[in-house]
């Protein structure tokens, strides 16, 4: 049959047939990650007001070196140069930077709010050449399974903070146990957390995703059924995740510099 | 009944223009039916390409307001009348003329691809036997209607048109449901990291928006496919489990 060899001509960047405000989504996206980056990086370095009475910032933790008693190995090291900027949390904060970083979901919605790869769905885009994670350098993306091995333990970590927010010491020096509003902003955070790094795609993969007869496996079937129930809203708790990690530090540092009241419930 | 005006691509082979149809409408209609109203009242020679009315053949796939759509399954009370509504072809495939484009590559594509091929049967008189539970997953994927939407909207073929190097959205769920079929053995998973281009989906999931038979395409199909390719080829943990192990084949194939 006689056709033309090609369709009609690709759009140019940002053109579009499309009526709503097709914007909007990339746009808000772009900036709540932008938010992200610039606030963790800031936290991060700052190096001081991440505790609070038993509390950890989850930026934190676990806290290798530093001077905090929730410290594993005492303080900062002798062997660190010291023109490098110290913080507990640069030593730790690339292993779930990592994991989000290589996530399914996050790599999805960067590629289109930061590199407009597409812009949004049917949009037009700012270049013709496309090499996706087919090549180098985003064939790296594959590690993100190691990633969540760590992830994995981190959310050890943190169920163990979490704990630990349950036990405040008085000024005589007795530890009783207790529920401060921190104790549930650390709780939730570890709950969300914990719903985005079980649900993760690759978890799912490995833990049944991988067999093609499952049926008669019940303990592979009932963790992939779970896994699954939790990767249906991987977008979901991975935003909200996002934004509670966030929230969890904040309180914790406004706490610690006397603007925010820890109040205690129990 | 009241009027709403329909701004149709009219041309052949690439080349065309726009043209404005205003017609009645009234409760009820669809995309299609004004499109047939317009055909039958002010424009015969305008072609269309339908055959269901049901969303189930999967040919009246278009442009509506700018998203891949079935024209069949658009209700006019979901679109804003008071404003033309776009109806194009779709974009990732040679155009023939006006609605009409030609999916042939896909049809080839299909070809390309390691059919079904199911273990030694079960049972003495030639039958399987099978798990509901384990047929379940793939079933998701043979809901496929082949419009050709997912393919229409992915960037890949749309705005890059690696048509030769990437197999598209539709095909990895084929892929996906002969994959992880519970008697398939064959193993495509070298085949989906080289031929089939798997690795050129970016998971910026526009396929999975525009399906209409609401196949979860990214997170049930592509992704666990990207997954053993990892598994094959980016995982040195797993490599080494294979070489003492012995063999290549995943645990996933059937015997
Ligand atoms: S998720 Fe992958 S296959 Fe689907 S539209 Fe996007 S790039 Fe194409
Ligand atoms: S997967 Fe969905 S969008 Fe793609 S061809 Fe099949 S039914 Fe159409
Ligand atoms: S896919 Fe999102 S955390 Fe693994
Ligand atoms: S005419 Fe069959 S799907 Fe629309």
């Amino acid at each position: 049959m006689a056709y033309a060899p090609l369709p009609i001509a690709p759009r140019r960047f940002g053109e579009t047939m499309r009526t709503d405000a097709w914007w909007i989504q990339p746009a808000v996206i772009f900036l709540l990650f932008s938010a992200f980056i610039v606030y963790s990086t800031w936290a991060a370095l700052q190096g001081n007001h991440y505790t609070y009475g038993p509390y950890l910032s989850p930026f934190y933790s676990p806290e290798l070196f530093g001077d905090s008693p929730h410290a594993w190995f005492g303080a900062k090291p002798g062997w660190w140069p010291s023109w490098l900027l110290f913080s507990p949390a640069i030593l730790i904060l690339w292993a779930p930077g990592g994991f989000r970083f290589t996530c399914y979901y996050y790599r999805g919605a960067y590629y289109k709010s930061f590199w407009a790869d597409p812009p949004n769905c049917a949009v037009g885009e700012p270049r013709s050449s496309y090499l996706g994670e087919r090549y180098f350098p985003l064939i790296f993306q594959n590690i993100h399974r190691f990633f969540l091995y760590l992830a994995l333990v981190f959310l050890v970590f943190l169920a163990h903070d979490v704990w630990q927010a349950l036990w405040f010491t008085d000024a005589a020096g007795h530890r009783s146990f207790g529920i401060g509003v921190g104790t549930l902003v650390l709780a939730a955070n570890t709950t969300l957390l914990g719903g985005y790094t079980l649900g993760c795609h690759s978890l799912r993969h490995m833990v049944g995703g991988i067999l093609d007869r499952i049926a008669e496996r019940p303990v592979r079937r009932a963790m992939y059924d779970c896994s699954s129930c939790l990767n249906r809203n991987h977008m979901q708790w991975a935003r909200l995740s996002l934004v509670m990690v966030m929230f969890a530090d904040l309180y914790i540092r406004l706490c610690s510099m006397g603007i925010w009241t820890d109040w205690r419930l129990l | 009944m009241s009027t709403a005006t329909f701004r149709i691509w009219r041309g052949e082979r690439g080349d065309g223009r726009f043209e404005d149809y205003p017609t009645t409408v009234s409760e009820g209609m669809v995309v299609l039916d004004a499109v047939h109203q317009i055909q039958s009242d002010q424009a015969n020679d305008l072609a269309c390409r339908w055959n269901c009315k049901a969303g189930k053949c999967g040919s009246c796939s278009a442009e509506i307001n700018g998203k891949p759509r079935l024209m069949c399954m658009t209700r006019l009370n979901e679109l804003d009348l008071e404003r033309p509504v776009t109806i194009e072809p779709m974009r990732a495939f040679p155009h023939v003329r006006d609605l009409v484009t030609d999916v042939s590559w896909n049809f080839r594509v299909k070809q390309k691809i390691q059919k079904f091929t199911p273990t030694a049967p079960h049972a003495a008189d030639g039958t399987w036997r099978m798990q509901q539970r384990d047929i379940d997953r793939v079933q998701e994927f043979r809901k496929c209607i082949e419009c050709f939407l997912c393919q229409d909207v992915c960037h890949v073929l749309r705005d890059h048109q690696l048509h030769d190097e990437f197999v598209g959205p539709r095909f990895l769920v084929h892929i996906a449901a002969l994959e992880m079929h519970p008697l398939d053995t064959a193993d495509r998973t070298a085949e989906l990291r080289e031929a089939h281009g798997v690795g050129y989906c970016n998971i910026t999931k526009c396929c999975t928006t525009v399906c209409p038979e609401s196949i979860a395409i990214t997170d049930n199909a592509i992704i666990p496919l990207k997954e053993r390719v990892v598994d094959r080829y980016y995982d040195p943990l797993k490599a080494l489990v294979r070489l003492v192990r012995g063999g290549t084949k995943g645990e996933s194939r059937a015997t």
